[in-house]
């Protein structure tokens, strides 16, 4: 069966006769990559400005305010959130000017039409990122408030930079490296099918929505496939991710 | 006091909130730098001379802490200025290094970056210069090859140079008031003296006043012109260098300089301690603090003494007992071997 996945390239459907599976793989990589990229673009950068918000806004009632919201976000199951997401954007809200611009259900391939792929793709992005911009915005928070009371934190301000400087250049960096290798282990995981329940809700035809399909048939060969394709980018994403902790701290670059 | 003092800090008053009731970290400190003065803070952990001396920088940002009194620098109120006006007075006008270099340099950016950092902060001038500035202080403190050095990560540099690196940042701007404190805590004695000559060195190069904080009075014993003695939270006794080490007038700096091991006496079977901890911070006693740990305590203890100049000449102190009789007790507190080798 390897040599068939791996040299051959013609392993064969057990359900769908004829198909064969590496190629159907990696026709559906595309719809993977495009939401989850998406979708990561989407949660670093508000998990980013929540966590640098609720620091900020510590001691006020908005930082636990904005814990909470982050809280509902991390509880909030994403089969759910799609399937009101869909409710309202293809059903009752779908006429109004709210939702007109929400295209039908399905994957529309960047190449075909930029448009569409963009329409389609933006609620899937942020019902799947909400999980993570709640759970990566609180473990900010708490690892910038944690750096805040280094002693290089205290130099920085003594300097007489400005506090915003300070939280940016000296705390948020630093602050960062546990965001990384969390960010690493999420990002793999999703696009190895982990963005399953997403596509399945949202009918993108990804690697995701493939394997869900495969173990409802018991397809053993396609699902070899998309699991050795989920090895594959697990092992990609954390090589990438090493590169990037070698980035954020030069004490663990090799001399 | 002939002309106005750089630095002059009035009554300062500084205190915490916490569960247990109000910490009175710092009781009412009052003290007036000169240019080019080094003073030295002396006091056990606790004692409110880092406080102090954060406060000044306006450094404590714990919402939880109270400060009254006056900070007047040039002129100027440091207590009552905006947060964009302090920042332009900390690294330009009053610098800071602190206590251990291992944890005080920003682990992921390079040395020279972080100098650079401070200096383009404060001054109008290119990266180009900025780096070359870097490079030139590096040198000024004794750092070998500071020209390759520059472009090093703090993980590169041994803890004795890493305080050298502070102190090349906190000179960066050429400010009139260096604040020390315990430059050299962490570091092993031969790198302490070599971090205290370069102090030295370069307050006269760059004619910065310094305050020296630190808990051993063999730190400030060849560098501070004059010294204040801090005891939970208040000074207890200020004089030049001279004063402090050949007339002291408080019990508890009697005991201070009987703790330490010399050289150009007997040695004793023990050294000296002082008994029994400072107090603590949340219940002050209504008399004199060190009351409880004084083995020359009397009734007139029970009220709080004032900080005045008994002796004459400026040096001040804090303590009920009469002069001629403190220069005869304080001969067996400093020196008790001699009580020992009479009986």
């Amino acid at each position: 069966m390897m040599k068939k996945i791996f040299i051959t390239r013609d392993l064969v459907s057990y359900s769908n006769q004829g198909v064969r599976v590496v190629q159907e793989v990696f026709a559906a990589t595309p719809a993977t990559l495009s939401l989850v990229f998406g979708a990561a673009v989407l949660w670093v950068v508000m998990a980013i400005a929540v966590g640098i918000a609720a620091a900020l806004l510590r001691g006020t009632v908005f930082d636990p305010l904005l814990m909470v919201v982050a809280l509902v976000g991390v509880s909030a199951p994403v089969f759910w959130v799609g399937q009101i997401a869909n409710l309202l954007s293809q059903g009752t809200l779908h006429s109004t000017f709210l939702f007109s611009w929400v295209p039908p259900l399905g994957y529309t391939p960047f190449t075909q039409s930029p448009e569409l792929w963009f329409k389609g793709l933006v609620i899937p992005w942020i019902t799947l990122s909400l999980l993570y911009i709640g759970f990566y915005g609180r473990v900010l928070r708490a690892n910038i408030l944690e750096v805040q009371n280094e002693d290089y934190v205290r130099t920085a301000r003594a300097k007489g930079i400005s506090e915003r400087r300070v939280l940016l250049r000296h705390s948020l960096r630093t602050s960062m490296i546990t965001f990384v290798s969390l960010f690493g282990l999420d990002f793999a995981a999703l696009v190895a099918g982990g963005a399953l329940l997403t596509e399945v809700v949202f009918g993108i035809h990804g690697v995701g929505y493939l394997t869900w399909q495969a173990l409802e048939n018991l397809d053993l060969p396609t699902i070899m496939a998309t699991t050795i394709y989920g090895a594959f980018f697990i092992v990609l994403v954390n090589a990438i991710v090493d590169i990037g902790y070698a980035w954020l701290d030069p004490r663990i670059r090799p001399t | 006091m002939t002309a106005e003092p750089l630095l002059e800090v009035r009554d300062l008053k500084v205190s915490f909130r916490t569960d247990d009731g109000i910490v009175r970290a710092v009781g009412g400190v009052s003290l007036t730098l000169s240019e080019g003065e080094t003073l030295g803070i002396v006091g056990e952990s606790g004692s409110g001379k880092s406080v102090t001396m954060m406060s000044v920088m306006r450094l404590i940002n714990d919402p939880n802490a109270s400060f009254e009194g006056e900070v007047l620098y040039k002129g100027r109120d440091l207590m009552k200025l905006s947060q964009d006006q302090i920042r332009g007075i900390r690294g330009a006008g009053i610098a800071m290094i602190f206590q251990d270099p291992m944890t005080s340099l920003n682990p992921v950016y390079r040395v020279g970056w972080q100098i650079e950092e401070q200096v383009r902060e404060h001054e109008k001038i290119s990266k180009q210069a900025a780096h070359a500035r870097a490079i030139e202080l590096l040198t000024a403190v004794g750092i070998p090859q500071a020209g390759d050095r520059v472009n090093d990560y703090p993980h590169q540099f041994s803890g004795g140079m890493r305080q050298r690196v502070m102190i090349a940042m906190a000179l960066s701007c050429s400010p009139d008031i260096l604040i020390a404190d315990e430059p050299t805590t962490a570091l092993d004695v031969t790198i302490q003296a070599q971090i205290l000559g370069l102090i030295r060195k370069l307050k006269d190069e760059f004619g910065t006043a310094v305050v020296l904080i630190t808990h051993d009075l063999g730190v400030v014993a060849d560098l501070a012109d004059r010294i204040a003695v801090m005891y939970a939270g208040r000074i207890i006794e200020q004089g030049t260098r001279r004063d402090i080490f050949y007339d002291p007038q408080h019990p508890y700096t009697w005991g201070l300089l009987g703790s330490i091991a010399r050289l150009d006496r007997p040695k004793p079977r023990r050294l000296a301690a002082i008994p029994g901890l400072p107090p603590s911070l949340l219940h002050l006693p209504e008399g004199c603090a060190f009351g409880a740990r004084c083995g020359h305590r009397f009734a007139l203890c029970d009220q709080r003494p004032d900080l005045l100049d008994k002796v004459g000449g400026g040096h001040l102190d804090a303590c009920h007992l009469d002069i001629g009789q403190k220069r005869e007790l304080r001969e067996t507190t400093i020196h008790p071997e001699l009580i020992e080798e009479a009986t």
